[in-house]
């Protein structure tokens, strides 16, 4: 079930790659960056059938960054939606010269 | 690799990595996040199966508990605090030319992928077969996770603690915002 898990590993990355590049909603795109996460989680998992518990261990990293990473990420959202009441990302041009 | 699997256990593998993908398919082309979270919490959801599938118990309870359960709720509940329910407002994805671009992004992982797929694996990493069955009869679901986790692992474990610990005070500073802050 390697190949299976490594192919549907790719399919959902990728999946989640469009995603961000397609999506103009800050929300979604943080949903996008979780659901590549959980692809690679999947990879993690796969693999730590053929070399040993670690790859388990590892899994629960990804999930705790992944988990600070909403959080502060999510925090960073609603600072930028009480200063221009918006989370598209087309309007947010703080940076831009 | 060339192990035999019962059918029945290769159908629900199919069945549950077709699902999954179909959600995020569907997670993707949703405009409305409310409809995209929960598209993705169904992703999650057949992933977790995948992983109990995969003789990862422990870590298809953590994906229920930590994803499906708190990380998803966390967003749908800024989507809640935001009021960025309607999907007139949000209907913003972007133009042909992105898609396009995004497509050819797709692509060119795609093949990258499948190059690498073409490579040997490093052979001296590889544990004798059914290494992980004996340990989970040994040590049972979590302490087959929690030994290496505790022992191999234990700085990292502990740093991990410590990024936690940055999360939660940058949230609480972000979150507080700049009235409150200049007080």
């Amino acid at each position: 079930m390697l190949a299976e898990s490594l192919a549907l590993t790719a399919a959902l990355f990728i999946i989640g790659v469009m995603g961000v590049l397609i999506h103009r909603n800050a929300i979604i795109i943080f949903m996008c960056v979780e659901l590549m996460l959980t692809a690679v989680n999947l990879t993690f998992v796969a693999f730590s059938r053929l070399y040993g518990p670690a790859g388990q261990v590892f899994v629960i990293f990804v999930m705790t960054v992944s988990a600070a990473e909403a959080a502060v990420g999510l925090a960073i959202i609603i600072a930028i939606y009480r200063h221009r009441q918006t989370v598209n990302l087309k309007d947010i041009n703080l940076l831009r010269g | 690799m060339d192990q035999h699997y019962p059918l029945f256990y290769v159908f629900h593998f199919y069945l549950f990595g077709v699902i999954a993908l179909a959600s995020a398919i569907a997670f993707v082309t949703r405009k409305s996040p409310v409809a995209a979270a929960l598209w993705l919490v169904n992703t999650m959801f057949s992933l977790a199966a995948l992983f109990v599938m995969l003789d990862a118990q422990f870590i298809g309870v953590m994906q229920v508990l930590v994803y499906a359960g708190a990380i998803m709720v966390v967003f749908l509940f800024v989507v809640m605090l935001l009021n960025l329910g309607h999907p007139s407002e949000l209907a913003d994805a972007r133009g042909k030319g992105w898609k396009f671009a995004a497509g050819l992004v797709g692509l060119g992982l795609l093949s990258e992928i499948m190059v690498i797929a073409r490579s040997k694996l490093p052979e001296q990493l590889i544990v004798p077969r059914d290494f992980n069955e004996q340990q989970l009869q040994k040590l049972n679901a979590v302490g087959a996770i929690a030994q290496p986790l505790f022992k191999d692992y234990l700085l990292a474990f502990e740093l991990t603690s410590v990024l936690l610990l940055v999360a939660i005070a940058g949230a609480v500073v972000l979150g507080r915002g700049r009235a409150a802050g200049a007080r």
